[in-house]
């Protein structure tokens, strides 16, 4: 027995009357874990119960602690008949099993029934006394530490990056069961939020496991979510980034987390938190990923062995093997699925070796900013889409359908989840692909989503090619990067990361390349989307600001693969009408990068819609933007010049609006810079539109309008008509707001205490059914902008401030209904302090932090060392390899295979072509780079003036934000993560307030769970918090509706930094959140 | 027609956002759309560049928040316990102070009447004459009446009753003190001859009542101790009939009075020759309270008998002062009179009840 876990009921409040003749309830409550149940007594005749239990102790293995969560019941006793419950508490132990984190849970927690919602609250304590394991080949992986966050957590340092992991479950739906058709609403709801429970804590403990292979010990930027897939099942997926941390010790190592304060904290990525599984970005726009488009239905993949299942497979092997885990099951059950789970691995032939190969395969990292010196280049979104039809989740052995037990699924059906998992693998490798022809040996930032209607899925999956730091990796991690040029001169952090990866000679596609405009050393693209946040030191011009991109596109409603090949013809046009928008809208604000981007595509039964946000910015580094010009195509008509040119104007009065506004003002430059070798642009076809997030912008209009403003929008169809509209009609925020997707704004630095998180639900009917595709784009368009209004309006009270991390979800519920969801924090800022002081500190401060960092950061050698190449992959992986082994690889010519990529090229070509749109970019002006305006801003937040004094309130305060950090304080302590899920049903809809108060009720009665537990644990925020999924369905004719949320974070108790001074606190001196590019 | 509508919109905040000036609109019975007009013409729409719709939007939100608060807000303890809605403290003391205000113009038409379901029935009249929403009525009324029975039956000071359990301010905590005083012993206070008189001044004459006539006055520990008169005492005033039945101590009463005030006052002949009127209309009121329906009748007596007559003689305040005061105390003087106590009980409330029901 590796563990105890002990649990005492304390006392109720605020319950519910059960009986109505005595107006009072005679509340018991039964604990419950795995199988074992204890209860207390009844407390008779009252609201308040104290029953003060005994320490309910529970002997388990750690497996099992892992897996389920505590069941708190509470019921009203009645003598005559069936006992009522009043409602449940789960509680997730998971925090209790890591060293570090919590010791204890203590608190009120609401008590929530899925019918009725929050009724009442319990207080509980919960303790796990756990036994040293001393079976080595166990199947728990407690103690590996899990976080949201897509960053180094503060107050950890990163000793090792280990790579991706990845895994997932599945399992049938209660909701789809038979036996649901003869239980109530009440019972099926919790046996679906039970089995979820259940099938996070395994997914968990199974990620865990990977870690602990590859001698990590923990996850970061870990991503959980759904796929509901109704009849099909239940996918429950994540991926994280598996690392080896170390806790900084208080005194010297205070240092780094002083970068909570919120300036330098530029880390946190819009991304990972929220996951919503509808939601991801597909790249911008890497011409590649044409090709992604596949079409496939999943019964053509039968047992290919995919990577998760082999993992999986492997350890009840080694754990059998041993004879020390056997048994501690549950049952039989488990024993036999043990022993299948082993002849399958047999018969696969997997051997552990494999897995080392395997967990190099995918070098994805799901951070979103990272250590000084981590990153070195960045090439540009990569994003790869697939359009799948879900079958049915075969499962004999899960006919019996009341067992929640989580079976090991890989046992049994084989086929159905590695399904699952190689569809997952096709669109990874894909992503890797797209990478490798950037030039570049890992992907940063990236993430995975899912679409689903009816039997219809899209998955995809996006993140940044970048060009990693191979010392920061464990050997093998990587591979297929060289051209150690760049490594032996590190580059500036401030722009380094902008440097071109591929080898301009031998661009993979079209791009207008200048010089660097901050260090005139190296390549520079002229436009980079990313989906990472802006790293800390890079240099900007101005003030950054939120960009989206919305389109519907109509479809005609189908059935099975005739609709799923609609969908994959759809998808292209979408992606590519997406990324116009997002560079028409770029150039109007006189910007050249973008970062947080998130593309997503949701199916619906007769459209699709597409949604991209993404922070945009002016890079130092790169060069100006040209405007945007606008070419009629037939320039006989005098009326229609006149009209052409009025927009021209209106366009260029935007822009130069948009440059005061944002503060974009980069020194004019006269001349282009000197011998700038840019390779000869050729004259490309009319298209344009730049798909390549990074750079790969066509420059063929160079020559031809010679230097003055390119981009230029020919306006020859009512679309382009419409888009020049829709980027006039996007009303900036009003005066003292700003807002973002990533982390925080670049450009804003003087954070002050004001914190207000938020979450937003609208739903939105289509009544008139003869929409065309530019209604419906209107319509779309107008729900975002008013979506945005009225948060401005709603949080106008704090002004100056800024909303950041705005996390947008679309989804299609119904047929006529389109639902956004946006889940953000407002935060205050002080406009007045000057930037001036702000600048000559974060100079100073950041010279500092470049040594400590490069000290902190040294790792053994040994981990670098070069081992074989197993990589079967790339031709250029030799090299890689090497690089990967020396810091400072001597140069080495970097080729990579851009075969298969030019013809993924042409294809995506002509594609375009189709389109009648021309969008040229020309050359641009080139200013000099002189202006560094090293925007770190200084250690902390100057004023501390707290927000509000809870004092006197029984309630602890818990923040709750999506970004890593809280302005103004210092994480102390990392609690574990947060992973709730929560289903809500109404039969009385209009009761409760109709939908809106449904769900207004419900929402408000997740963000108390969330508190509550936070409170439990000894915490006093949340951070990376998200909400990833938010499933509304409603029925008004039967006065009902059902909502099921899932949300996550990380639990930390947090100190004021004017706290920490006053206790001898170590000087905070550098800063960890200044990245530094080597 | 618009190719779309809004079918759900929610605005959820960790810390719950709610707005004074919205709060009070659905507080006042404001249906949104009205709420959304007054916001507009407020100017709230160019503080934000908003438009009506987001107007609209948010007000439909908050009057949703509030509507959920509505239930905490019936016991305001449970507020500051609640996990539901994060709301600093001092919004929560705003939400509840205001939760529990009410209109003058609205209690002066219910101070005194029972709190039962019948006046409930009546307050679309009472909302019609004063021009406050049915709905502002109907939330004042289920506070008095939730006020009522909670105090109703506990030990100890009525204003710190209800203080602790509906986290008032110590001056609405009074204000409901003199509510429930009011509603308990059913004063008469809807007369057309008590019309002039405010809320306030009958919510300070109920401090001098709960202060000196309750059973609190004397035991502190009893139940009801602030909302029932005391009996005994009510008993005992029977005997101050004496000052106006025996005519000797009716005569020097009226000369001791009269010593002490000549030259003082310019009412002086008018007081003389109404000395007793004034006085028999004084003692008489005291003589009936031990009956139930001649208490409800205090102040309507009070007023008949002794600030009408003073009024259409033109006394002022300070005339009624010193008056009230000699009068009093000449009855010390009286070596007949033995019931000095109960008398300095009795006048000292009537005394001061008067001058502050003295006024226009």
């Amino acid at each position: 027995m590796p563990g105890k876990l002990k649990a005492k009921i304390v006392a109720g409040r605020h319950l519910p009357v059960m009986d109505r003749a005595s107006d009072l309830t005679d509340a018991f409550v039964e604990v419950k874990f795995g199988n074992t149940t204890f209860k207390t007594d009844v407390y008779p005749k009252s609201l308040n119960p104290q029953w003060n239990s005994e320490w309910f102790k529970f002997e388990v293995d750690d497996e099992d602690l892992q897996d389920e969560p505590l069941q708190i019941t509470v019921l009203d006793h009645d003598t005559y008949s069936a006992n009522d419950a009043i409602g449940k508490v789960y509680i997730d132990i998971d925090p209790l099993l890591s060293s570090e984190a919590a010791t204890v849970i203590s608190g009120w927690f609401p008590i929530y029934d899925t019918i009725h919602g929050i009724r009442g609250e319990i207080n509980v304590l919960v303790k796990v006394d756990l036994f040293n394991d001393l079976n080595r080949f166990r199947q728990s992986s407690c103690g590996v530490k899990f976080f949201c966050t897509t960053s180094i957590p503060r107050c950890y340092r990163a000793a090792m990056v280990h790579g991706f992991v990845e895994e997932l479950v599945v399992n049938e739906d209660p909701e789809y069961q038979w036996i649901d058709r003869i239980r109530t609403p009440r019972a099926s709801n919790e046996a679906r939020q039970r089995l979820i429970s259940l099938m996070s804590g395994e997914l968990q403990r199974k990620i865990g496991l990977k870690v602990l292979e590859m001698g990590g010990n923990a996850v970061v930027g870990y991503l959980q979510c759904f796929d509901l897939e109704g009849e099909s099942g239940l996918v429950v997926r994540a991926i994280g980034t598996a690392c080896t941390l170390e806790k900084l010790s208080n005194s010297s190592a205070a240092a780094p987390p002083a970068c909570n304060s919120p300036s330098k904290d530029i880390k946190e990525p819009p991304f990972s938190e929220d996951p919503n599984p509808n939601t991801h970005s597909s790249g911008p726009s890497t011409p590649l990923k044409t090709q992604t488009y596949s079409f496939s239905p999943s019964k053509s993949y039968s047992r290919q062995s995919s990577s998760s299942d082999t993992d999986l497979s492997l350890t009840p092997k080694t754990g059998m093997g041993s004879g020390g885990s056997a048994g501690k099951e549950g049952g039989p059950l488990k024993t036999l699925l043990r022993q299948q789970t082993q002849s399958a691995l047999e018969q696969r032939g997997a051997s552990s070796s494999r897995i080392f190969v395997r967990t190099r395969e995918f070098p994805f990292f799901t951070l979103t900013s990272f250590p000084p010196g981590f990153l070195i280049h960045v090439g540009g979104v990569v994003s790869a889409r697939s359009v799948k039809l879900l079958d049915r989740i075969h499962n004999p052995a899960l006919g019996n359908t009341r067992s929640y037990k989580l079976l090991d699924w890989n046992s049994f059906a084989a086929d159905e989840p590695e399904t699952r998992d190689a569809w997952w693998e096709e669109i990874r490798q894909e992503i890797k692909s797209h990478a490798r022809a950037l030039g570049c040996h890992a992907v940063v930032g990236y993430s995975e989503s899912t679409s689903i209607c009816e039997e219809v899925c899209i998955l995809s999956a996006s993140g940044t090619a970048a060009v990693l730091h191979p010392k920061f990796m464990q050997e093998g991690c990587l591979d297929g990067y060289s051209d150690p040029s760049r490594l032996e001169e590190p580059s500036p952090p401030s722009c380094g990361f902008c440097h071109i990866p591929y080898d301009e000679l031998n661009i993979p596609f079209p791009a207008h390349l200048t010089y660097c405009y901050h260090c005139r050393r190296q390549k520079v693209p002229d436009v980079l989307f990313t989906t990472i946040d802006m790293p800390a030191e890079a240099a900007v011009t101005g003030k950054g600001c939120l960009i989206q991109a919305r389109l519907c596109r109509l479809k005609k409603k189908a059935q099975g693969e005739v609709n799923a090949t609609a969908i994959s013809n759809l998808l292209p046009f979408m992606e590519y009408e997406l990324h116009t928008q997002l560079m028409n809208k770029l150039k109007l604000r006189g910007m050249n990068a973008l970062f947080g981007l998130r593309i997503q595509i949701s199916v619906g039964e007769n459209m699709l819609v597409g949604l991209a946000s993404a922070t945009a910015v002016y890079l130092t580094a790169l060069p100006t933007p040209g405007g945007i010009q606008i070419a009629g195509k037939t320039p006989s008509d005098i009326t229609y010049e006149q009209h052409i040119s009025n927009m021209q104007k209106k366009i260029n009065d935007t822009i130069a609006k948009n440059k005061e506004l944002y503060e974009v003002n980069p020194p004019e430059v006269i001349e282009e810079v000197i011998g700038s070798p840019i390779p000869e642009p050729r004259q490309r076809s009319r298209l344009f539109r730049s798909h390549s997030e990074s750079s790969d912008e066509v420059s063929e209009l160079d020559l031809s309008h010679g230097k003055k403003d390119a981009f230029v929008l020919e306006i020859d169809d009512t679309d382009a008509v419409e888009d020049i509209h829709s980027l006039l009609t996007d009303t900036p925020a009003p005066a003292g707001f700003y807002s973002c997707n990533t982390e925080i704004m670049p450009g804003i630095y003087n954070w002050t205490s004001g914190l207000q998180m938020f979450t937003s639900v609208r739903v939105f009917r289509l009544s008139n059914a003869n929409l065309t595709n530019q209604g419906l784009n209107k319509i779309f368009n107008d729900l975002c902008e008013n979506l945005l209004k009225s948060l401005y309006f709603k949080l106008r009270s704090m002004i100056p401030c800024c909303l950041c991390h705005l996390n947008f979800t679309v989804a299609v519920p119904e047929d006529e209904l389109i639902q956004v969801a946006v889940t953000a924090v407002a935060m205050t800022f002080d406009k007045d302090q000057a930037q001036e002081n702000w600048k000559l500190g974060a100079d100073k401060t950041h010279m500092k932090a470049i040594v400590e960092n490069e000290e902190q950061l040294q790792f053994p050698l040994e981990l670098c060392t070069e081992s074989p190449s197993t990589n079967p992959f790339s031709p250029c992986r030799g090299t890689g390899l090497q690089e990967s082994a020396n810091a400072h690889a001597t140069p080495r010519a970097a080729s990579v295979d851009y075969s298969s990529f030019a013809d993924r090229w042409s294809s995506w070509i002509e594609l375009i072509r189709l389109k009648a749109q021309t969008i040229r970019r020309g050359s641009i002006k080139t200013t000099s780079s002189l202006e560094k305006a090293s925007p770190l801003p200084e250690g902390r937040s100057r004023s501390l003036r707290s927000t509000r004094s809870y004092a006197g309130s029984t309630v602890a305060v818990v923040k709750m934000t999506p970004l890593s950090f809280i302005p103004g304080t210092r994480i102390i302590k990392y609690l574990g993560i947060i992973n709730m899920f929560f289903i809500r049903e109404t039969t009385s809809l209009r009761e409760e307030g109709g939908v809106s108060g449904f769900l207004h009720a419900f929402i408000a009665e997740v963000f108390a769970m969330v508190r509550a537990h936070v409170a439990a644990l000894g915490g006093n925020a949340v951070v990376s918090y998200s909400m990833k999924e938010c499933v509304f369905m409603e029925n008004p004719n039967k006065n009902q509706a059902q909502c099921l949320i899932n949300v996550s974070g990380d639990a930390v108790i947090f100190m004021r930094e004017s706290e920490l001074e006053a206790t001898p606190a170590p000087p905070q001196t550098s800063c960890s959140g200044g990245e530094v590019t080597t | 027609m618009g190719k779309m509508s809004v079918e759900l919109d929610v605005f959820v905040g960790n810390t719950t956002i709610m707005d004074e000036e919205v709060y009070q609109f659905w507080l006042d019975g404001y249906t949104v759309a009205d709420a959304v007009r007054v916001r507009m013409e407020g100017g709230v729409l160019q503080e934000c560049e908003a438009s009506a719709e987001v107007l609209h939007s948010d007000t439909m939100d908050q009057f949703r928040t509030f509507q959920m608060c509505e239930r905490l807000l019936h016991c305001p303890s449970k507020l500051a316990n609640q996990l539901l809605f994060q709301i600093p403290p001092h919004r929560q003391a705003m939400l509840i102070e205001r939760y529990y205000a009410f209109d003058d113009a609205f209690v002066r038409e219910v101070l005194g009447k029972k709190l039962s379901k019948g006046t409930k029935k009546d307050l679309d009249d009472v909302s019609a004459k004063t021009g406050i929403t049915l709905k502002s009525c109907r939330r004042q009324f289920d506070n008095f009446k939730r006020v009522f029975k909670v105090v109703e039956e506990l030990k100890g000071s009525l204003v710190e009753n209800i203080q602790q359990h509906f986290l008032l301010s110590d001056k609405l905590a009074r204000d409901y003190a003199a509510i429930v005083f009011f509603a308990n012993n059913r004063f008469e206070t809807g007369k057309r001859k008590l019309q002039y008189l405010s809320f306030q001044d009958f919510a300070f004459c109920a401090v001098q009542l709960i202060n000196n006539w309750t059973v609190g006055a004397v035991d502190n520990m009893v139940e009801d101790m602030d909302v029932d008169l005391d009996k005994e005492f009510l008993q005992d005033l029977k005997d101050l009939k004496v000052l106006i039945t025996d005519k000797d101590m009716l005569d020097q009463h009226k000369s001791l009075v009269c010593t002490a005030l000549r030259g003082k006052t310019k009412v002086f002949n008018e007081m003389e020759a109404n000395f007793k009127n004034l006085s028999r209309g004084l003692v008489n009121i005291a003589a009936k309270l031990m009956n139930a329906k001649d208490v409800r009748d205090f102040f309507i007596d009070l007023v008949e008998k002794f600030i009408e007559p003073c009024r259409s003689d033109r006394w002022t305040a300070g005339d009624i002062k010193l008056f009230l005061t000699h009068y009093t105390n000449s009855v010390h003087i009286l070596d007949t009179f033995k019931h000095q106590v109960v008398w300095d009980r009795y006048m000292g409330v009537v005394k001061s009840c008067i001058l502050k029901m003295y006024h226009d």
